[in-house]
């Protein structure tokens, strides 16, 4: 099966590509939105919204998705340490854009041991925290199918996408300055092809296709879970921050802080809403005002003066205290 | 020897006829002013990352990787100079009885009628203000400053920490702006000011006119030694 050459969103990563040219998308054409006021498409070209599911349920930890990263977008991280967990890296890194985070939990309802294996990476939030934190017009983009993209010669370095992201995702390079996390290939998307860690995956375990076909597809698997008694099995497309358009299928979706930390309600947090939200505008209008009102009262006030007089008296002060007999004076009230 | 309580060591009565009174000695004027450069740097870099209307700033400085880069090593010459500033400026800032008064008054000393309060030493409480009011947000800012300066310090706090150090940081540079409006509005408003800062004297009736205990010492501190 190839993909149709018609379809404006690639509908699963296992295909093989078009065998014939197709034109890219994911350009400015798509932007919906940018970070700091930067240019979004006047009438953005709507794409079919795609979504990457993880069933967690099926992840055997092999690792396949993160070579298939590093590969796909040429990252080539150090070789790494063994510390005694099967982490590696041992947390995101710039050059480590998905990362297996391996859970032991001891169940205390059935008594079982579980190996919790989740698959971590950005979420491609419906309303991302980074691209809201972002101060570099253009640097952080959201297109028209959902995917979040950081657009490098737009980025600063500054970090506060880190400080945005409701799940601790961004990487800033300290050799290239600029932000790194995963794009959900989305060069491999605009060319009709699904992400790399989908295609690579053994056990299909990442799945890849329009965000209804997946959530379609979640539904069966969270029936087929429930079958099979795991009762709180259930669907991770939290709310909080519009849905994301990376989602989980969890055995445990009551309990999603059990793999490795999964934010139970993820949103952007109050502190950064109201930092990029009235903390801006009133900060530029209390600044503005007393500038405009200074420069006002420059103007118009005639300010305040020292006349002939003044000098005259400070005159007769200095004298009368250099011959050391100070005389007091009526106007001298509240002095030592 | 006259007690010295209201001036610096350094200040000094250096011409009587009109009157003129060192009140700067060029260490403190160069000092000052390189504090203020820093401050303008700081001030044009930070709103450029403040408000995405005023992003184009970066370009005053190359770019914004340059800005980002620029802004935390600029805000530490400025915590240094400042200190600098400090060490020398503190003891004669510190608030008293008077400046209560004065403030009560307020309105006196927009309307010109300053003979209605009481006599001052170096400093009124609005220069007390603006001393204080640069330490204690230069300070926050610093702290804050640190905890968001990724490059160097990318895992000194938790992400959680680091959000409330930018909003602290953003609503301290926002105050100290208009702490810094009040700097040089009242600096130009209270005519003959400036030559403080420029030549490093004024003119002996504006001492007389705003800081008149800080005159009256100079005067007795060289009442052995003949000024000209």
């Amino acid at each position: 099966m190839t993909i149709a050459p018609n379809m404006d969103s690639p509908r699963t990563a296992t295909a093989n590509p078009p065998t014939h040219p197709v034109p890219p998308n994911l350009g400015q054409a798509h932007v919906v939105r940018s970070s700091a006021g930067g240019p979004v498409a006047e009438n953005p070209q709507p794409l079919t919204e795609v979504a990457k599911l993880i069933d967690v349920s099926k992840c055997i930890g092999c690792k396949a998705c993160q070579s298939a990263c590093i590969e796909w977008n040429d990252t080539q991280p150090e070789v790494g340490v063994n510390v005694g967990v099967y982490e590696n890296p041992h947390d995101l890194t710039p050059e480590m854009f998905t990362l297996m985070r391996f859970t032991e939990y001891d169940n205390p309802d059935t008594g079982d041991f579980e190996w919790l294996i989740r698959k971590d990476g950005c979420m491609h939030c419906a309303e991302p925290g980074c691209l809201k934190a972002c101060p570099a017009p253009g640097a952080i983009v959201q297109y028209s199918n959902g995917i979040v993209d950081f657009i490098h010669e737009n980025c600063i370095g500054c970090g506060y996408c880190v400080s945005g992201c409701p799940f601790n995702i961004p990487r800033i390079s300290q050799k290239t300055h600029v932000a790194q996390k995963c794009t959900l290939c989305s060069d491999r998307v605009a060319v009709g092809q699904g992400p790399a860690c989908a295609k690579a995956c053994p056990t299909h375990a990442i799945t890849f296709g329009t965000k209804e076909d997946m959530t379609a597809l979640a539904a069966e698997r969270v029936e087929d879970l429930k079958s099979r008694g795991y009762d709180n099995a259930g669907l991770y497309d939290p709310a909080g921050v519009g849905g994301t358009h990376v989602m989980y299928v969890l055995h445990h979706n009551d309990k999603p802080q059990i793999y490795d930390g999964l934010p139970e309600d993820p949103k952007i947090s109050d502190v950064v809403r109201n930092w990029k939200g009235p903390a801006k505008p009133v900060g530029i209008a209390a600044v503005g005002l007393a500038a405009i009102g200074a420069a006002a009262m420059a103007l118009f006030h005639r300010g305040n003066s020292v006349s002939q007089e003044d000098e005259a008296e400070a005159r007769e002060l200095v004298q009368e205290e250099l011959r050391g007999a100070p005389v007091e004076r009526p106007h001298d009230k509240g002095s030592a | 020897m006259v007690e010295r309580k209201f001036s610096e060591p350094t200040d000094e009565i250096v011409q009587l006829e009109p009157v003129e009174v060192r009140r700067y000695i060029a260490f403190t004027r160069w000092n000052h002013w390189f504090t203020a450069i820093c401050f303008i740097v700081l001030m044009l870099s930070g709103f450029a990352f403040f408000h995405p209307s005023l992003y184009g700033l970066t370009a005053l400085f190359g770019g914004g990787q340059t800005t980002r880069w620029l802004h935390p090593f600029v805000g530490i010459a400025l915590t240094v100079s400042f200190l600098g500033m400090f060490f020398q400026l503190v003891h004669l800032n510190i608030i008293r009885r008077e400046d209560l008064v004065w403030t009560a008054n307020i309105k006196d000393v927009i309307t010109g009628h300053e003979e209605r309060l009481p006599e001052l030493g170096k400093y009124n409480f609005g220069q007390k203000t603006v001393f204080w009011g640069m330490f204690w947000l230069i300070l926050a800012l610093l702290i804050t400053g640190i905890m968001m300066w990724y490059q160097y310090f990318p895992h000194l706090v938790s992400i959680e920490t680091r959000r409330i150090a930018i909003f602290v940081h953003s609503v301290s540079a926002v105050l100290i702006v208009l702490v810094f409006i009040l700097h040089i509005f009242a600096a130009l408003w209270t005519r003959g000011t400036l030559r403080a800062m420029t030549r490093g004297t004024v003119t002996g009736g504006w001492s007389w006119r705003h800081h008149r205990k800080w005159l009256r010492e100079l005067a007795r501190r060289q009442r052995t030694k003949p000024a000209e």
